[in-house]
């Protein structure tokens, strides 16, 4: 599956997202510049973590403009899959493209720490391979990672099975030790309710060599690799 | 109050800004400043002490007067609520 | 002939104002054959600065050892080039941003790592690390807990955004840094070996490029003020501090190293302090041509600014480059592709002579090598302390009557205690190469695409420098070799950041002096090239200077991988073994003064003989996948160490037992490792000791939840729960932020 990962100016983390799938996990990949509108033919669109637009104004309020984003979201809405990590989550909160919205860690502080997920859905191309419970053990590294809802939309998020990862224990328990930034609910990733859009802050691209001491996110982009074939067959049988 | 980069002082919050408005169809903003307000009801109802007061918060806290300047208005008496604490950054 | 703007006569009282002496304004009189005007003073006195000529400093620093085999670049350029093998190279440097940094914390740090980076990346290296050296003062002293607080977030807001990992460094805590903090930033690039970018201007002809920010009145003299002391007039200069644009800087680097890759860039190099002056001139005067600049056509961020105010503004985040004629277009294109301002302003010429015209008018006419390869140098006065020999006298040394109520007590110092609150505010994994992160000895990257790895690490102890320079420079280079030899690192470079008090006084000059000899006797023993380095002079607040801190930032190669060790216990069972020397040794040690509040005594000896062999025993334990932890001893002695090693990510404790007792268990002898073995290992691991001439002994094994120490007929026990919990708070709890 070919992988288009967006580069707005700012993008940090644009590079590792594409290391992992071409060089650890051999797929096509490409960038994508935020004045194109043009998807390059990729089925799987990464928005990566970073400082677009320096997080000036709002974190991915500038971003969620660029002229790419009406391809993404024109993908989206075809349901094609959408990935957004850390800042890539914020753009599509600012898009819409997901629900809510982030605040300031409550400490007020960027932090960068490894923290635990527990996976909520796993019948989602994202998470395949990952097993209902699942403990994840994933470095976030942001400011503002404090997602926020009014307590209905909060309520019909859950109820839609739309919380993919939530901030846990070592070993699953979901306390309020356990969250690094205040986030309601404990939430760390969410789908949109198709399931084909997801946003989580951790990074798993961070984690997926055995070099740098943790593999576990190297399971989400596998699961993602697997749907890409599935999904292409669905995509042609309904054409 | 207001609190605003001095005019003087790079402020790259403002230039991402204008430079975004441009590109979502503003080409006229010559130049954007970002800042902050505060809203700040104190229980005392002599305006000279306010503003007095008020003057030293942004003196002693609510601006960096090494990179910022601020300007205090008197809104008047009021009895308007502003939220759960008086201030809202 | 010269221009006509409202600006101040040019004398002696003038000059002086903006950091000339006397003596310099004759000087520069008799360069131009004619008196300057005020443009031309402005720019000579910013080139002549302590900061960009290194007046008082040049005669000392010839003393460094500045070539190795693996020596690509040393000294005289923006960064120091190494080769690291694979055909790759290391580009690094550090730099202080100490004075602005006390003004404006936030603004001063984050314009500290602004600039280090974009010393990195006008030499077409991708920077790929940063770590900082910072040393503040007392917690309680007026303004500190702000400053620590700024310097923390400054430093954060620009790596982070940067997207640059900060992976190392070293935080230190002193009442002599009450008026003086410091802020040493250093960052560290990758390149291939054959496509590094110098900045040597060439070809007349050749197009003269600005790109970046505009220019505004921003850190007008910011050099000078690096090159005077505090005073309470201090204050007024606030206005000088610069704003930082991280997100901008990002960009410029993107397009750099792409218009880097047209093959149509001369020479480019960025501009720091003194702005557009030092950039062209220093690019000139290496390339011994001569410039022409047409000031009407710099890009201006509010008008009215004079050539002056032009030439001597720090608006941050621009470059200057000289492009081959008839191919700026190339090189235009790629920087506007990314949204940055890029104007043509002038040409390289070879008159050897800098011609700035400004609204029709020549603003400056000037030679330009006088200025900067004829920069004055200076032979300050040298004089040792009178009160030397009272200072070396060996400090008497109260026993403690409860060894792991001082083990606590210590651990419970900010000097001491865990450094996380801090390091956890900057972003340490980003990028995917962060093998080894903050909190352990040395900093361990991936150099992508090979099986290698780069290790840096920072370390200086300024309480011995100020008590013996020489030795305390030696020291700081030999625990630096030390640290890199825990990780498995060969040591290929080493950079600095000098700083000192005001080099007009006798014993500051002593201590600069001082202290460059012993690095540079180390350096010769440990066989590591200074390739590039800072000079900070006049850290000093009402008279009262820092002590000498000559921060030494060193890279090694790790040529593989695998099976490094931590600097913590991981395995339960493991055999601890300590090399090294124990002996009592008390000069400067911080269990004195933390404890005593108590400073004296001649610093430990450094016998660099022993240190190389202990380095190359490490060294050839890591490569052999022997160890599984090594960590060395510095501070604090063999118990501290010896708990430091117990608060891994998993907290583990020990059984041991050592001859040293009492207060020995805190002695700051050098040259010492502690290293944690499998018991298969232990044989060999003895052996090669025994072999590489290094004194080794078997003291106990890790594991269980307490740490157990059986010294001197006692025997001392603590959980380990208890202790990680002191030390991981205890810097927390004193700064409440």
């Amino acid at each position: 599956m070919k992988c288009g990962v967006v580069v707005f100016p700012g993008s940090n983390c644009d590079h590792d997202v594409y290391h992992v799938w071409k060089h650890v996990l051999h797929q096509e990949a490409a960038f994508l510049w935020h004045q194109d509108d043009s998807l390059q033919g990729c089925e799987l669109i990464v928005l990566p973590g970073g400082f677009a637009y320096g997080d000036y104004l709002r974190a991915g309020a500038l971003a969620a403009l660029s002229p790419v984003m009406g391809a993404v979201k024109r993908h989206a809405e075809a349901g094609g899959l959408v990935l957004g990590i850390c800042n890539g989550f914020q753009v599509l909160l600012e898009t819409g493209l997901l629900p809510g919205a982030m605040r300031r860690n409550e400490n007020l502080r960027f932090q960068c720490l490894d923290v635990h997920l527990k996976t909520e859905r796993t019948d989602l191309p994202f998470t395949g391979r990952l097993a209902q419970g699942q403990v994840l053990r994933l470095p976030i590294a942001h400011a503002e990672g404090n997602y926020e809802d009014s307590p209905e939309r909060l309520d019909a998020l859950e109820a839609g099975g739309q919380v993919v990862f939530r901030y846990c224990e070592p070993d699953g328990r979901v306390t309020p030790e356990s969250n690094p930034n205040g986030a309601a609910r404990n939430i760390a990733g969410i789908a949109n309710a198709a399931g084909n859009v997801l946003g989580l802050m951790p990074h798993p691209e961070r984690a997926s060599e055995a070099v740098l001491g943790n593999t576990d996110g190297l399971a989400l982009f596998e699961s993602l690799v697997e749907a890409g074939a599935r999904h292409l067959e669905s995509v042609g049988a309904r054409q | 109050m207001t609190v605003y980069p001095r005019r003087e002082i790079l402020d790259p919050q403002g230039k991402a800004i204008r430079d975004a408005l441009t590109r979502v169809g503003f080409p006229g903003v010559d130049d954007v400043r970002a800042g902050k307000s505060f809203e700040i009801s104190l229980g005392t109802g002599d305006p000279q002490a306010a503003e007095s007061q008020l003057r030293e918060m942004c003196e002693k806290l609510l601006a960096n007067t090494v990179v910022e300047d601020y300007s205090v208005e008197l809104l008047g008496s009021s009895v308007e609520s502003l939220g759960t604490d008086g201030i809202r950054p | 002939m010269t221009v006509t703007v409202s600006e101040p006569a040019v004398n002696a009282e003038t000059a002086r104002s903006i950091g000339l002496t006397g003596e310099e304004l004759e000087r520069l009189k008799k360069i131009l054959g004619r008196d300057p005007n005020w443009t031309e003073l402005g720019i000579t006195s910013a080139l002549w600065s302590e900061h960009c000529s290194y007046k008082s400093s040049k005669i000392y620093l010839r003393e460094f050892p500045t070539e190795g085999p693996h020596v690509l670049q040393g000294p005289g350029e923006n960064a120091g080039v190494v080769d690291v093998g694979h055909g790759f190279v290391a580009v690094f440097k550090m730099e202080s941003h100490n004075h602005p940094s006390f003004i404006e914390p936030y603004q001063g740090s984050m314009t500290g790592v602004g600039g280090i980076l974009r010393d990195i990346f006008t030499m077409g290296a991708r920077p790929i690390a940063c770590m900082d050296a910072l040393r503040f003062g007392e917690i309680d002293a007026p303004r500190m807990r702000f400053l620590i607080d700024g310097v923390v977030r400054g430093i954060g807001g620009y790596g982070n955004c940067m997207g640059i990992p900060t992976v190392g460094g070293e935080t230190g805590f002193h009442r002599c840094y009450n008026g003086n903090i410091l802020v040493n930033a250093f960052a560290l690039g990758v390149a291939r070996r054959d496509r590094i970018f110098h900045a040597r201007a060439s070809g007349a002809g050749n197009p003269v490029l600005y790109v970046g920010s505009r220019t505004g009145r921003d850190g007008i003299h910011g050099a000078t003020m690096a090159s005077e002391s505090f005073d309470k007039e201090s204050e007024q200069k606030r206005p000088t501090v610069q704003v930082g644009d991280p997100f901008t800087e990002k960009i410029l680097l993107e397009a750099c190293l792409e218009a880097m890759r047209t093959g149509a860039i001369v020479a480019i190099q960025d501009m720091g302090a003194a702005g557009l002056t030092s950039s062209t001139f220093e690019m000139a005067g290496r390339g011994g041509t001569g410039l022409r600049l047409d000031l009407d056509r710099v890009p201006l961020r509010q008008p009215g600014l004079t050539p002056y105010e032009m030439m001597l503004s720090e608006s941050q985040e621009r470059m200057v480059l000289v492009a081959r004629k008839g191919r700026e277009e190339e090189v235009e294109k790629v920087f506007r592709r990314w949204g940055l301002e890029v104007v043509d302003i002038g040409e390289i010429t070879d008159t050897g002579r800098a011609l700035l015209t400004w609204h029709g008018e020549t603003a400056a006419d000037i030679p330009i090598q006088p200025l900067t390869e004829e920069a004055p140098v200076y032979h300050r006065p040298v004089a040792e302390p009178a009160d030397l020999a009272e200072r070396w006298k060996a400090p008497e040394v109260p026993q403690p009557s409860d060894p792991r109520q001082a083990l606590e007590e210590l651990l419970a110092t900010p000097e001491l205690a865990g450094k996380r609150w801090i390091w956890q505010q900057y972003d340490h994994t980003v990028r995917t190469n962060t093998v080894q992160g903050p909190g352990g000895d040395a900093a361990v990257v991936l150099l992508k695409g090979t099986p290698s790895g780069l290790a840096m690490t920072c370390d200086v102890n300024p309480v011995y420098c100020y008590f013996d320079p020489r030795r305390g420079g030696a020291q700081a280079v030999a625990e630096a070799v030390r640290n890199l030899a825990c990780v498995g690192a060969e040591p290929v470079g080493l950079t600095d950041c000098l700083n000192f008090g005001n080099p007009e006084r006798p014993e500051i000059s002593w201590q600069f002096r001082e202290a460059v000899r012993g690095i540079s006797e180390a350096c010769r023993a440990l066989s590591v090239p200074v390739i590039s380095g800072n000079v900070s002079f006049y850290n000093e607040t009402e008279g009262a200077s820092i002590y000498p801190t000559p921060a030494i930032a060193m890279v090694g190669v790790i040529p593989s991988l695998a099976s490094l060790p931590d600097p913590w216990f991981r395995h339960e069972g493991d055999r601890i073994v300590l090399l090294g020397d124990d002996r009592s040794e008390f000069g400067g040690a911080a269990y004195l003064r933390l404890l005593y509040d108590l400073e004296q005594g001649r610093p430990p000896a450094v016998v660099l003989d022993a240190e190389l062999r202990l380095a190359r025993l490490l060294r050839s334990l890591v490569a052999q996948g022997l160890l599984h932890t090594a960590h060395d001893l510095s501070e604090g002695g063999f118990l501290i160490a010896l708990a430091e090693a117990c608060f891994g990510r998993r907290p583990m404790g020990a059984r041991v037992e050592v001859s040293m007792a009492g207060a020995d268990l805190f002695s700051e002898s050098q040259g010492r490792a502690l290293v944690a073995v499998p018991p298969a290992a232990l044989e060999q691991v003895l052996e090669a000791a025994t072999t590489m001439g290094v004194p080794a002994r078997e003291i106990g094994e890790t594991g269980g939840a307490d740490l157990v120490l059986k010294s001197g007929g006692e025997v001392l026990s603590a959980p380990v729960a208890r202790l990680h919990e002191i030390w991981s708070t205890a810097l927390p709890k004193a700064l409440g932020l």
